[in-house]
This record gives C-alpha cells, sequence and structure tokens, in this order.
C-alpha cells in the first residue's frame, strides 16, 4: 500500500476494510454514505457488498457470518433512521459477544447538533450496547479509527464497535498513513496475561479431591479455540461437561461424557447434575440468568470455580470459590499438566442412569410437533448443518433434537433473545461458509420480523433451508400464560397470518407444506435434496404444545418441571425471575 | 450522607477522548448508583485526564461496578480510595444574607475555619473555603443561624500521599 496517495475518506475506508480482510459489507445505502458507497465503485477491491431490505437484517447478517466463521463482518448504513434500526442488531452482538463492525453515515460535522435531515446521535443511543465506539471528527483520523475498531471487536471478550462517519469526513481528502499506530493505552485484551500459577494450582487440587465435579462450558470456549484442549483434556480426567446454549457445539453433545445443555430448557439430567455435584468449573460462560433460576440457591453444595477473560464476570452473578483470569485456551493448557484421572466413575454411573431415565421426548402420534420435525431434519443431515434459530419454543426445541458436535454450528440469539434473528442470520451464515448446510428454525411470529429477507436470499440463490415451525401463536409466551396465568392468552394469537408458501413463491423461492407426521420425512428429504436456492419449508404444528423440562424463571434448580404436569394437578405460583 | 451508605471517592485515570465521561456515567447509573461528586481535569500529559468520582449506593456491587468501570476501552485504570490514607480536599463558597447585625460573628467562625472572605455587601458575605468535605459540612452548620442564600462545592480532588501515583 503506498502511504500517501491522493484519495479521499470513502476511499481511505474501503482500502482500511480490504486490509482487514473484510470479505462482506451488509448494508443500506442513504444519503450520508454516498461517499462510501462510490468508494465501493472507485476503489477496487475484493470486498463484495451485499443490499439488504432492512437495515436490522444487515446487524444480524453480519452477527450470523461472524458467527459462523469468527471472522467479522461489516455494517454499513446510512444516518439517523439506518442507524437506529440496527441498534437491535448491535445489541444482539453484544450481548453474546460476537465481533462487529458497525459504520453508520451522520450528517455534515458543522451540521450535527443541530437537528439535520436524518441526524440522529448514534454514537450516544448505542453506548450501552458497543464495546466501543467512535465519531470520526477529521478524514484523516479513519486509518487509525478503524485498525483499533478491529482489534477491540476481535479480540479479548469480542464484541461491536461502532463509527460514526459525518459525511464531510467521507467526502473529504484524506493524506494520512493507511497503517497508522493504534493509541488504546487503556485496552487489555487479557489474552496474554500470565495466567496466575496459585490459581491454576488451586483449580487442580480441587479437581484432585472431587468426587463428582462438573465442567460448565461457555461460549467462551469456542471464541478461544479451546474445542479441541478442552476435549483432551476432559477425555484425560473423564470429567462431565455441560454446555449453555451458546455453548453447544464446544463439547460434542455426542459424546459421552457429555449432558448437553442446561438451564431452563436444558436437559434435565445436566440440571440434576449441577444440583448434585461437588465442584463445578466454569470456563467461559458469564453465569446467566437462564442457567442459574435462584442465584442466590445456585450450586450452593458444590465448590465453584470461575474462568473468564473478563475480569468484569468474576463475582458479578455468582462469587467463585476459585477463579482464574485468562484466555480459556491458555488456562486449559496451564491446567492440564497439573491434572490425571479423577475416580469419577461412581459419578458418571450415576448421571448415565438420569440420561436414560429423563431423556428429551416427544409423542409422535397426534398432531405434527416441532420436535418431530427438528428430529427429522437433525437424522436426515446426519447432524452436520449449521442450525440457526430464531427465539422461543422452536429454539429451545433445535437446542434440545438438534445436536450440535463442532464448533460455530449452533446460532442463537441468546443473550439477548432477539425474534427476527434468524433469518438474516442464516444468510450471514451461509454467505460466511457457502459449502455448508444451513438450516433456519422459526416461529410463526420471529420469522415474519424479518422476512423480508427472503428477497436477499432468493437474490443470491442461498440455499438455506428456511423451517418456519408454525402454530399461530407467540408459544412461548402462550406456554407461560397456561402455566401460570390461568391460560389467559394475552397478545399472543397470531390470526392473520399469511401462507407462507404462496409469500415463499411471490419471491421466487421453493415452498413445502407440512401438516402431517406421516410426511415429515417425505418432505424434510425433499428440502434438503432441493437445490436451486433457498426454500421455505411451513410446518403446521400442533398449537399448544409446550416446552419441558422447566425451570420458573427465578426458581431454584431444584424446581425444574421435567414433564407436562398432568391436567387438574396443583396450580404453578408465578415465576418471580426476569422474563 | 445519602442513606447513610458511605460515599466512595474513585480515582479514574482516562484517555482524553469524546464520550469516556458519558460512558463511566452510563455505567454508574445503569445499575443505581449515584454519583455525588466529579471533578474531570486534564492530566500532565495531555492525552490523558484524572477524574475524582464520589459515588454512593449498595456496598456490594460496587466491586463490580469499579471493574465495569476499567473495562471501558478509554479507562486506564479505576482505583477505590475510600479506606486509604489519601489527601482529599474540597473548596466551596458560601453566601450568606447578613447585615452589620451579624456580620462579626460570621466573620468570626469563617476566620475559625480558615476561610477566606471574597466578597462583601451590605447584605450579604461570601467565604471561601478550602479543605477536607467534613471541614466544609461543620462550617455549612455553623453557619446555618444565618440564612443562607446558596453554597457551591467543587467536589472533592484526591491524591495519594508519598510517592506513589495515584
Amino acid at each position: 500500500m503506498s502511504d500517501k496517495m491522493s484519495m479521499d475518506g470513502g476511499q481511505a475506508i474501503i482500502k482500511c476494510l480490504e486490509a482487514q480482510g473484510v470479505e462482506y459489507i451488509f448494508g443500506y445505502s442513504g444519503g450520508s454514505v454516498i461517499p462510501i458507497f462510490d468508494a465501493m465503485i472507485t476503489t477496487p477491491s475484493n470486498i463484495k457488498f451485499v443490499l439488504v431490505r432492512h437495515e436490522q437484517g444487515a446487524a444480524h447478517m453480519a452477527d450470523g457470518y461472524a458467527r459462523a466463521t469468527g471472522k467479522p463482518a461489516v455494517v454499513l448504513v446510512t444516518s439517523g433512521p439506518g442507524a437506529t434500526n440496527v441498534i437491535t442488531g448491535i445489541m444482539t452482538a453484544h450481548m453474546d459477544s460476537v465481533p462487529m463492525i458497525c459504520l453508520t453515515g451522520q450528517s455534515v460535522s458543522w451540521m450535527i447538533g443541530k437537528d439535520a435531515f436524518q441526524e440522529a446521535d448514534i454514537f450516544d443511543i448505542t453506548m450501552p450496547v458497543v464495546k466501543h465506539s467512535y465519531l470520526v471528527k477529521a478524514s484523516n483520523e479513519l486509518p487509525r479509527i478503524i485498525r483499533e475498531a478491529f482489534h477491540i471487536a476481535t479480540t479479548g471478550r469480542p464484541g461491536p464497535v461502532l463509527i460514526d462517519i459525518p459525511k464531510d469526513m467521507s467526502a473529504g481528502p484524506m493524506t494520512a498513513d493507511l497503517s497508522a499506530e493504534m493509541e488504546i493505552p487503556g485496552y487489555n485484551t487479557h489474552e496474554d496475561d500470565e495466567i496466575n500459577a496459585e490459581h491454576i494450582a488451586a483449580i487442580a487440587e480441587a479437581l484432585s479431591k472431587a468426587q463428582k465435579p462438573l465442567f460448565l462450558i461457555g461460549h467462551g470456549v469456542m471464541i478461544s479455540g479451546a474445542q479441541d484442549a478442552l476435549r483432551a483434556l476432559v477425555e484425560k480426567i473423564q470429567v462431565p461437561v455441560t454446555t449453555t446454549l451458546l455453548g453447544k457445539g464446544a463439547f460434542p453433545e455426542t459424546h459421552e461424557l457429555s449432558l448437553g445443555w442446561l438451564g431452563m430448557h436444558g436437559s434435565a439430567y445436566a440440571n440434576k447434575a449441577i444440583c448434585d455435584c461437588d465442584l463445578l468449573v466454569n470456563i467461559g460462560s458469564r453465569f446467566d440468568d437462564r442457567i442459574l433460576g435462584d442465584p442466590a440457591q445456585f450450586c450452593k453444595q458444590a465448590t465453584i470455580v470461575h474462568i473468564d477473560i473478563d475480569p468484569s464476570e468474576i463475582g458479578k452473578m455468582i462469587q467463585p470459590d476459585i477463579h482464574c483470569i485468562g484466555d480459556a485456551l491458555n488456562v486449559i493448557n496451564a491446567l492440564e499438566p497439573h491434572v490425571g484421572l479423577l475416580n469419577t466413575g461412581e459419578w458418571l454411573k450415576k448421571l448415565d442412569g438420569w440420561k436414560q431415565k429423563y431423556p428429551f421426548k416427544f409423542k409422535r402420534q397426534g398432531g405434527l410437533k416441532m420436535q418431530h420435525v427438528i428430529d427429522e431434519f437433525y437424522k436426515l443431515s446426519d447432524g452436520k448443518a449449521i442450525v440457526v434459530t430464531d427465539v422461543g419454543q422452536h429454539q429451545m426445541w433445535a437446542g434440545q433434537f438438534y445436536k450440535t458436535d463442532k464448533t460455530n454450528n449452533f446460532l442463537s440469539s441468546g443473550g439477548a433473545g432477539t425474534m427476527g434473528f434468524g433469518l438474516p442470520a442464516a444468510i450471514g451464515a451461509q454467505f460466511g461458509r457457502p459449502d455448508d448446510l444451513v438450516i433456519c428454525f422459526s416461529g410463526d411470529g420471529g420469522f415474519q420480523m424479518t422476512l423480508f429477507e427472503l428477497a436477499t436470499a432468493a437474490l443470491y440463490k442461498l440455499p438455506i433451508k428456511i423451517v418456519v415451525l408454525n402454530n399461530h401463536y407467540l408459544g412461548m409466551v402462550r406456554q407461560w400464560q397456561e402455566l401460570f396465568y390461568d391460560d389467559r392468552k394475552s397478545g399472543v394469537d397470531l390470526e392473520g397470518n399469511p401462507d407462507f408458501v404462496k409469500l415463499a413463491e411471490a419471491y421466487g423461492i421453493k415452498g413445502f407444506n407440512l401438516r402431517r407426521p406421516g410426511d415429515v420425512k417425505r418432505i424434510v428429504k425433499a428440502a434438503l435434496d432441493y437445490n436451486e436456492g433457498p426454500c421455505l419449508i411451513n410446518c403446521e404444528v400442533e398449537k399448544t404444545d409446550n416446552v419441558f423440562p422447566m425451570i420458573p424463571a427465578g426458581k431454584p434448580i431444584e424446581a425444574m418441571i421435567i414433564e407436562a404436569p398432568k391436567a387438574g394437578s396443583k396450580k404453578l405460583e408465578k415465576p418471580t425471575g426476569s422474563t | 450522607m445519602i442513606n447513610n451508605k458511605t460515599i466512595h471517592t474513585l480515582s479514574v485515570y482516562v484517555s482524553n477522548k469524546p464520550g469516556v465521561l458519558a460512558r463511566i456515567a452510563q455505567t454508574f447509573s445503569r445499575r443505581g448508583y449515584n454519583i455525588e461528586s466529579l471533578v474531570v481535569s486534564t492530566a500532565i500529559d495531555g492525552h490523558f485526564s484524572r477524574m475524582t468520582i464520589g459515588v454512593s449506593g449498595a456496598e456490594e456491587g460496587l466491586d463490580q461496578i469499579i471493574k465495569q468501570v476499567a473495562k471501558l476501552i478509554d479507562v486506564l485504570h479505576c482505583t477505590d480510595h475510600t479506606f486509604d490514607d489519601a489527601v482529599v480536599k474540597e473548596m466551596g463558597l458560601i453566601k450568606i444574607a447578613v447585615g452589620s447585625d451579624g456580620r462579626g460573628e460570621a466573620l468570626q467562625i469563617a476566620e475559625h475555619f480558615g476561610c477566606k472572605t471574597v466578597d462583601l455587601t451590605d447584605e450579604s458575605i461570601m467565604v471561601q473555603v478550602i479543605g477536607d468535605p467534613d471541614k466544609i459540612d461543620a462550617l455549612m452548620g455553623m453557619l446555618q443561624k444565618f440564612r443562607i442564600i446558596e453554597i457551591v462545592r467543587t467536589g472533592k480532588v484526591l491524591m495519594s500521599r508519598g510517592a506513589e501515583i495515584t
């Protein structure tokens, strides 16, 4: 790269993005970003631009791309409403520690603060939901800021970084060195922190003494790329493993030492293991309230170890007995030489008993079940697909019935619980991994929140299997109303749903209707065999099925409801925890 | 003072970048902590600023907030000096309504507290006081017998003793 050729800010942006290895920009044009869009034409690069149909879609696509590949993608939108439309996507990425670079246009700098056309103070509006953000004050700052933004977004605990770019900054001349130095003396990734030897010794000792140890594995292990080291350690010491929903795939769920995922709708045996273990080693999870139930009652009987790269997570929800700050891979590597085979035979036998006794299950008789459809996709795709979910009942069942053996293969909005995430995130994932099978499971509620991106999927002929698990209800809320509010259904009936197959066809997308359990195998197979772009499978499922196991929010894990309560059984108390 | 909770004194060393104060303020307010006082000034190296923040709120959880502040990209460090033997000073300006009747007594109190009289009229006196916050509280108490027209306090600034950096 020659240092000081004549260019404008927009051209500098494209050159800097290319230098960062950016493959895709997902975005939507508008007045204040015209100079950057123009630079995409005047500055040849390998970056591909994807024009979405709504800015929220762009943010979720970049998110899905990043979750599927581990690499950051770029969102590029205009000022004002363009920028405010991406906030949900930024917040979703922030909650789940997903790297993302979001470029927003801004009014010309001399109009900022004067209520200019399409002006929004996006820098301040997004402050609580970004890892960091910038408002560009001079075109010559662009190379440094972009470099810092990528570094911050992708290192340590990843997250979204927003760069707000006034139009005169992208249009004006840029004369600074493209390889400007970063100036972020306050930023510590903790990636290269020396692992505290005393903490490692304490963890090793706790493991050696434990009769019933349990590993709780979070998303952090995947971000760190520690899955192989983890598996080697687990097999060496023979410790059972449960993961969070976002940790699905950090340890193979089909492994004999796996207990699947835990929490509100996780496996009964993982939750029972939490209640019975005497040592819990959490690597890379933030003790989210979905897995704690009642934090004050959580895992009281056990010694708790918390390993995390983010010091502010230690003691936030649970005060651990032992903690260790560092990158998961570094900590696992430091720990491995100090631990040997543990005497866990009895414990594993007990857990196996629970696995046999409390499997995830559903009835194949009666109306069509979401679980049946998901299970068939699991079987016919050999469990190898990238599964992307939306949010709600189907998300929980996708977690239960589509087992995940590899990292970055189960993409779901965990922390934020963003309905509408599924389809655009699946599109992003398919762009990032064009050779892999992508299955998107959505409910009829969430699907309709971002269905306009069907156009994007169709335009690029992305072979995504879009499975709409259609119960004509906002099922998860309806389930709460049935269980805890005397079945008073309020604001959950999605009457007026369109014919999703006709809708797909209007976009030029192949549609399938699936209504009977007897047709599941045939139609799932036909959908998987369809190879000319995306296809949509509208599954008319039973309207009032409920997800179990279930730990009512705010209740201790011991209060887990393993199976549907029998008719006429004691009324359940309203949950006290959040949502 | 507020809810009988300790006001913690934090010293925060930050990059002098736009938005850094807003980020720190948000971190406190989101978790229900109240900023009681705030002093910001440029450090020796103009690229950095020093903030001294007085903050009140639940004792448990404050550690967590300090970690969250320290985590902000533009924050180099955030230290709680509440229980350190550091030098803590604050300045206050107090304006009281007093005519010829009480002026002598008012000036005597002010002198006792080492105040400087910075404005004097037929109906009022303005005094300047410098010291630790308790001293300013005590002076205010003594001056209650007059009608206090207004009080402006700078908020406390803090520096570690000895050769150590704050």
